[in-house]
């Protein structure tokens, strides 16, 4: 997004500048998918990047944070879901600590297998934060791109939907014209 | 400022069609509309910021900020909720209302839907009872509203409706994929399917197009304003009359008596926030049933210490709205062909008939989805997360149907509207607090109708169906809320007359969903659309002038 401050130490006045020129590029169409850059830090984007990945992993198509889902939610956090940011802060750092506790290295830093196991710890541990994931996850995959996730409409187009929409198609497809 | 004839508080589905009808008539009308005005551009084909689906908030009002209401759950806690929350039981705040961006399924109620208590007896502990109008009072203006609102569809599939003088105006739209394998499953079980009414445009209608099928529909404003509300039909009509004048961004504060107990006007808070008053000869309450009855409660005075029209504590009570079951069929075979509306094919069959129940309900497909409504729709034992849900999402999304139905609840006085003790709205005043539940056999009846659509996905080849039935806590009003100022001949048992005027003081009305005694097993707005012009012509033909007595 291109802010040179730390978004670590964004002040709650400054938090909200940057929610509206969030929106500002959303409305220009220049969507940054790095994430972390509005509400969370650099290192809670990744634990949410690696988190977000479990729930919906990469295959033929991207996983969740290649089609900009941890930029939604972060984008989020500073606009309609800035209630919850306190929760994600805690979750994210329940994240790591499980995986510290269970493997000794970074959520990031550790294998798939690992990844998973930490993921299902937490569903474990923080059913609550781990909804509100699950929740938001989907929702930035599934979703409008405008809204800075499901890039280039892929979920759409995973499931086999047009986008942009075709109109008019199939308008009058039935050759029996029912009589009202 | 300036007196007039009539002012009407909401310009939805039934405000609209009074201002029309009075203003037509020579009366001079000020609609006063706490919401926006919007426009098929306002669109926006936002899957997650619709008046359907509301995680990032509703598009047609009321924004969350400063506009709480209460909940109550079962075991008697309180929450204060905001309207993107389902609790808050939102339709919409806007000119056209839930017109704007409804689903638009256009039922006439059978004719046993207005003689429940006729036809079942009283339940004990609910408040069952029947209309004070039947079906052929309001048959003539069922038929108004689908010709000058606008209706598409074919009844001609099934015996079960009321006697009509006219078919539709509009052919139904073609049918889609779901329709094709809906309709002969139905008949092969010797149900009657038949296209389902829609206020919308199939063909060009009323000046504008027809229906281009996009996903973007229930939830949404139409982006090329083929579906009809009173935004883009009748309230255009009685601003065009010179005689109406609508002012949005007005919240009604109160409804103004004088020392003799009649209505002198209303206050309320205009876009600044300024309190404004405005004197007329009558008033108009069409806020939908919640807020009709809030504006009522709220209305006190040395007269009416419990608000206005409630003399005998009827004001607020038997709200309802619907009970929707129903289940999803997975199927081998593609079944989604991406064609909005999506809902196309119901039966009436199960609305009433079967012994031991009371009443029953529609059963139709589903509207058109968005994605993000499958997430939790995939079969049973698919995990909710990872690449098996990933998967599965790939799988069903183009291979599943959802056949479902508003169950026609049975009412009770216990579920209610009342003022808030406590909690405020931004301009200061006590919101509604959601209390009580319908009558439990309205369960019992959606269990039976979650089965019998099982039933009827079964035979249309799912593989595998899964029930959706629910057996909620508090009433279900939301956008089909309806009840709160029931219509009635006793005063004691009832808020308003046959002509939808409070018997507690006669020039004041309430015409939307809150007269309905009960809500029928369909959509609600067509009933609300008839008996606005059925209450309109009898106010219309009782007006006297400016010393309106009836």
């Amino acid at each position: 997004m291109g802010f040179d401050e730390d978004p670590g130490s964004v002040t709650r006045r400054r938090f909200i500048a940057v929610g509206a020129l969030a929106g500002a590029a959303v409305a220009a169409g220049c969507v940054s998918h790095g994430g972390g850059s509005e509400s969370l830090s650099p290192e809670e984007a990744k634990t949410l990047a690696v988190l977000c990945d479990q729930i919906i992993p990469g295959d033929d198509y991207p996983s969740a944070s290649q089609a900009g889902v941890v930029n939604y939610i972060d984008l989020q956090l500073a606009r309609h879901y800035r209630p919850h940011l306190p929760i994600y802060r805690t979750g994210l750092a329940e994240a790591e600590r499980l995986s510290i506790g269970h493997f000794g290295i970074a959520l990031a830093a550790g294998s798939p297998k690992q990844q998973l196991t930490t993921a299902r710890a937490l569903e474990e541990q923080s059913p609550l934060f781990f909804d509100l994931l699950r929740e938001h996850t989907m929702e930035g995959y599934y979703g409008s791109p405008r809204h800075g996730g499901n890039r280039d409409a892929v979920s759409w187009h995973m499931l086999g939907l047009t986008e942009p929409p075709v109109l008019g198609r199939a308008q009058y497809r039935s050759a029996e014209k029912p009589s009202s | 400022m300036k007196r007039v004839n009539a002012v009407i508080v909401g310009a939805g589905a039934g405000g609209g069609i009074v201002a029309k009808e009075l203003a037509a008539a020579g009366l001079s009308v000020v609609l006063l509309e706490r919401g926006r005005w919007y426009t098929a551009s306002d669109c926006r084909k936002d899957d997650l910021r619709n008046q359907r689906t509301t995680v990032l908030g509703n598009a047609f009002g009321p924004e969350d900020e400063g506009n709480p209401r209460v909940w109550v759950s079962a075991q008697g806690t309180a929450e204060s909720v905001l309207p993107s929350d389902g609790r808050w039981q939102n339709n919409a705040a806007c000119v056209g209302g839930g017109t704007l961006s409804y689903g638009a399924m256009a039922w006439r109620f059978l004719p046993q839907d207005f003689r429940m208590r006729s036809t079942y007896g009283v339940l004990p502990g609910s408040s069952l009872e029947d209309w004070p109008i039947s079906y052929d009072d309001l048959e003539p203006f069922y038929e108004k509203a689908e010709y000058e609102i606008g209706v598409s569809g074919d009844y001609s599939g099934t015996p079960f409706h009321g006697p009509r003088h006219r078919p539709l105006p509009m052919p139904p739209l073609p049918p889609n994929r779901e329709f094709e394998i809906l309709e002969p499953a139905a008949r092969r079980l010797g149900l009657h399917p038949f296209h389902l009414p829609m206020l919308r445009n199939s063909v060009p209608y009323n000046g504008r197009g027809p229906c281009l099928r996009c996903r973007w529909c229930v939830g949404f404003a139409c982006e090329v304003d083929a579906k009809n509300g009173t935004q883009n039909t009748v309230i255009p009509a009685a601003l065009a009359t010179g005689n109406c004048e609508l002012r949005t961004r007005c919240m009604a504060r109160e409804i103004l008596t004088d020392s003799r107990g009649r209505a002198r006007g209303v206050s309320y808070f205009d876009e600044q926030g300024r309190l404004q008053e405005q004197p007329a000869d009558i008033v108009v309450v069409s806020a939908c049933a919640i807020e009709s009855a809030r504006l009522l409660l709220h209305s006190r005075s040395r007269l009416f210490p419990q608000g206005l029209g409630n003399r005998y504590d009827q004001v607020g009570r038997n709200l309802q709205g619907h009970h929707y079951t129903g289940a999803v069929g997975f199927f081998d075979q593609e079944t989604y062909d991406d064609l909005g509306p999506g809902a196309s094919v119901g039966v009436s069959d199960y609305n009433h008939g079967t012994p031991g129940l009371c009443g029953g309900g529609l059963l139709a497909n589903e509207f058109i989805r968005l994605p993000i409504h499958m997430i939790d729709r995939l079969p049973p034992g698919t995990p909710s997360w990872g690449l098996a849900h990933k998967h599965a999402m790939r799988q069903y999304h183009r291979r599943s149907i959802v056949v479902m139905g508003p169950t026609q609840q049975i009412p009770t006085a216990e579920a209610r509207v009342v003022l808030d003790p406590v909690v405020k709205d931004k301009w200061g005043m006590p919101v509604a607090r959601i209390q009580g539940n319908v009558h439990p056999h309205t369960f019992e009846v959606g269990a039976v109708q979650a089965r019998r659509a099982e039933a009827w996905l079964q035979e249309a080849g799912a593989v595998h169906a899964s029930l959706m039935a629910g057996h909620p806590d508090v009433v279900e009003a939301g956008q089909h809320q309806a009840g709160t100022c029931r219509m009635g001949n006793d005063p004691r048992s009832s808020v308003v007359n046959r002509n939808c005027q409070l018997h507690d003081v006669d020039n004041v009305f309430v015409i939307d969903g809150s007269v309905h005694v009960t809500n029928g097993g369909f959509n609600p707005v067509l009933t609300i659309m008839a008996v606005a012009y059925f209450a309109s012509d009898a106010l219309v033909r009782n007006w006297r002038g400016t010393g309106f007595r009836s």
